[in-house]
């Protein structure tokens, strides 16, 4: 048995290992792009809303339910988060892997939303009612701006992408938590939209333990 | 002419665009890819998906454009081609292809991508190449559409790309006919 899958891992290796001259020459060109700074600035809304809206089309039809659409988007947007902590990590003057709740929070709201939206994000809240919530408040998203959600959908918030990416960099900084988007509206924000993180039990216990020892 | 849709299309791009972080949007495009390579399984399906989205964007698309520059109606296929990648191309995706190729009887031309930010961060594993993913097919629907609306009927496919080892990324274009007043199907 043990030989048998083996020899097979060697077969495999030995695929791997077989680029194709082509192929090779795009890893080539890939890996010796600088990225320490975006090689593009900018593109346009209209592309980044007519995207998400294709997104947001295509999901419904595969989903049941609004519970079903958000996870669907908060799936596409965690594979977004993972991508921009790497390149955050990778940009900061001081790299520093956060890893405590209070702080992971913090560079979300400000290091990570300014890379993604070119602002921080307008609040940070502890909740009241539970000390393992928190809540990250974003009055415009610009990128939510185009969607228009029918009225027999208010449930749904199109921010389940954000929440996605937030959950993905929080499971980075090694404080998994469970992330949803809400759609709060205030006086003239009627995007507004919170993003809940709900932190596992797993964190929450060694947060205390972190804090007990300090003292 | 051909000065003017490019002061057009930068005009419009400094003026009257709102523009969003690049990276966010290529990620996006990523993940999307990706997840209809897990729904799907299947690369020519993935690139018939990406038409189709692609063509639904397009037919929007083009509204969106007229409205954020004073554009006419073109003089001839060849001003269409032109303004396809110089306001088109610019105006959303900040690059311009170069339009090059034109077949005999002027119905189809080329588009050349130097520069495709869709392909800045991405590389295909050598069996999405086998089997034939034309990663940035989405492009293809989108001018399909756009094209539609204009009352254009074409084929839009992709015949190079830099992720499958070539040297530049092509699109081909081809004119089939003119439509007159028919309402398209609806590609759903």
């Amino acid at each position: 048995m043990a030989s048998q899958s083996h020899a097979q891992a060697q077969m495999h290796a030995h695929s791997l290992m077989k680029l194709d001259n082509k192929t090779s020459k795009r890893s080539t060109v890939l890996l010796e792009q600088n990225i320490a700074r975006p090689r593009r600035d900018r593109v346009g809304l209209g592309a980044f809303a007519f995207l998400i809206a294709e997104i947001i089309r295509y999901s419904q039809n595969r989903v049941m339910g609004i519970q079903d659409l958000e996870a669907k988007l908060s799936e596409i947007g965690q594979r977004v988060g993972v991508r921009m902590f790497e390149l955050s990590m990778w940009r900061e003057k001081t790299v520093h892997r956060e890893t405590r709740v209070l702080q992971t929070l913090v560079f979300i709201n400000t290091v990570v939303w300014r890379a993604l939206f070119d602002k921080q994000a307008d609040s940070l809240e502890r909740s009241t009612e539970s000390d393992d919530e928190y809540m990250i408040t974003d009055n415009e998203p610009a990128i939510l701006k185009y969607i228009s959600v029918p009225k027999e959908m208010t449930s749904f918030s199109p921010g389940a992408f954000i929440s996605g990416i937030v959950e993905a960099i929080a499971r980075c900084c090694q404080c998994p938590a469970r992330v949803t988007s809400h759609v709060v509206p205030a006086d003239g924000l009627p995007l507004r939209t919170v993003i809940l993180l709900k932190f596992d039990k797993e964190v929450m216990d060694r947060e205390k333990r972190l804090e007990a020892s300090k003292h | 002419m051909e000065k003017q849709y490019k002061t057009i299309g930068e005009e419009a791009w400094k003026n009257n665009t709102e523009k969003i972080n690049a990276e966010l949007f290529i990620f996006t495009y990523g993940s999307l890819v990706v997840q209809l390579v897990k729904d799907y399984e299947d690369y020519t399906a993935v690139n018939k998906q990406l038409d189709k989205m692609g063509y639904n964007i397009g037919v929007r698309l083009v509204d969106d454009m007229m409205a954020r520059t004073s554009l006419e109606r073109c003089s001839g296929f060849s001003a269409t081609a032109e303004v396809i990648a110089k306001i088109g191309f610019k105006l959303f995706l900040n690059v311009v292809p170069t339009v090059t190729n034109w077949s005999a009887d002027a119905k189809e031309f080329s588009l050349i991508l130097d520069d495709n930010p869709l392909n800045d961060f991405c590389e295909l594993p050598p069996k999405a190449v086998t089997d034939g993913l034309w990663y940035s097919n989405v492009l293809c629907g989108v001018i399909r559409g756009a094209l539609e609306m204009m009352q254009m009927q074409t084929e839009v496919v992709y015949v190079r790309d830099v992720l499958r080892g070539d040297d530049v990324s092509e699109i081909r274009v081809k004119l089939v006919r003119m439509l007159d007043e028919e309402v398209p199907a609806s590609d759903d």
